[in-house]
């Protein structure tokens, strides 16, 4: 024992503990449409990219370096939340139609994350229409779509690692995902938008790229 | 007469310096005058405090600190301006850099960097080359990290608590800044 113990401390040495990584609870996946989405962005000049989820420094950091880009933080996780916890839910779809303030056809990309799973049909045709409205021509709308329930409600912040990973850090969220949405379903929310490109991960995410016709 | 030598006399083996004589200064050699200096350093860094409200205009040229209120406009066109964890701020604010660790509402337009900190805030457009947002932190309103040709003036003219009402003015680099739009990367 005295050996042994010589030869490689105990794994319940008080005195030695054991080296965490940065982050354990929050996964990293793969991404496969961020990279196209920074594709169609690097052909505009100066382009301006609007994020609908919670402020991530890094991400905008990296938008940053990589684009020299304008980004518009519009958190309508938050604001959704805050109708939730406030019991105006019904009154939602409402106040999207004036929360966006930026002029028709004058964003170039738009990161919408996975949102509209969390709203329901009528709020999430409200926002696709504005979406649509503000993006421009040869515009780039970056969405996830869940594919599976999920069992706990629960936001996700995707942190940008690289071009091809997303750091997945969930939070508390009023509200969890609303019904699953079929690729028709989701074909007919953005009907002003054509699919660029769709891709199905392993963990259950679908990833699709739309491009606003020109 | 001879006490009086003696105590005039350096400790022993030194030799003696003339009071009237400017020590030699040495580049990168720390001496009496570059103690001098960092005391002036130090000196430079104006604190407003707590309890401090300031409506107007604020023009500076040396780091600035604030831990009050401020409504208005701040210029430190070449310095740092901390917005510490007590201070307010419903201003436009222009400076080199700026670190936000209270509340600002108001455009923030920065030659070199703009740093939010945890549980700093920020509801207004940013401007500026390098942006840091902690984890912690809030932030409300566009972040503009394009490179643009030319500096601009901001205009004296200030609506305090529409901060997005003055998102259309043009960013006031100072000279030197970084002209051209670049990418990296992708």
């Amino acid at each position: 024992m005295g050996l042994l113990n010589r030869i490689a401390p105990r794994r319940s040495d008080p005195e030695t503990p054991a080296p965490q990584p940065a982050s354990v609870a929050d996964p990293v996946f793969a991404t496969k449409a961020l990279r196209k989405f920074l594709t169609c962005l690097t052909s505009h000049e100066l382009p301006v990219l609007l994020d609908l989820g919670p402020v991530v420094g890094s991400n905008v950091a990296f938008f940053g370096e990589q684009l020299g880009c304008k980004i518009f933080v519009e958190d309508i996780f938050a604001d959704l939340d805050r109708h939730v916890r406030d019991g105006k839910l019904d009154v939602f779809a409402e106040f999207l139609k004036n929360r966006f303030p930026q002029a028709d056809g004058t964003v170039d990309g738009i990161l919408c994350w996975d949102l509209i799973d969390y709203l329901d049909r009528r709020a999430a045709q409200e926002l696709t229409n504005h979406l649509t409205r503000v993006l421009r021509p040869e515009g780039a709308l970056l969405g996830f779509f869940g594919t599976a329930r999920p069992r706990d409600t629960r936001y996700t912040k995707y942190i940008i690692v690289d071009e091809v990973n997303l750091r997945h850090r969930s939070y508390a969220a009023a509200r969890g995902r609303q019904a699953i949405l079929l690729n028709r379903d989701i074909i007919r929310l953005f009907s002003g938008l054509r699919v660029s490109d769709s891709f199905l991960l392993l963990n259950n995410l679908r990833e699709i790229l739309f491009r606003k016709p020109a | 007469m001879w006490k009086r030598d003696e105590a005039v006399r350096p400790p022993s083996g030194q030799p003696t310096a003339l009071p009237q004589q400017p020590p030699p200064m040495t580049a990168g050699v720390p001496g009496p005058r570059s103690e001098a200096s960092h005391h002036n350093m130090e000196r430079d860094i104006v604190n407003i405090g707590k309890s401090v409200v300031i409506k107007g205009e604020l023009n500076g040229s040396e780091d600035l600190t604030i831990e009050g209120a401020v409504e208005g406009t701040i210029q430190l066109r070449d310095h740092v301006l901390t917005i510490g964890p007590n201070g307010r701020i419903k201003a436009q604010v222009f400076a080199k850099s700026v670190i936000v660790l209270g509340e600002v509402n108001g455009n923030v337009t920065a030659s070199d960097k703009v740093d939010i900190r945890d549980n700093g805030s920020v509801d207004g457009d940013i401007v500026s080359p390098r942006v840091a947002i902690a984890e912690g932190a809030h932030f409300r309103g566009s972040v503009d990290m394009q490179r643009k040709a030319g500096a601009a003036q901001p205009k004296a003219e200030v609506k305090p608590g529409t901060p997005a009402a003055a998102s259309q003015q043009p960013a006031q680099m100072p000279p030197g800044a970084p002209a051209a739009g670049h990418r990296v990367g992708a």
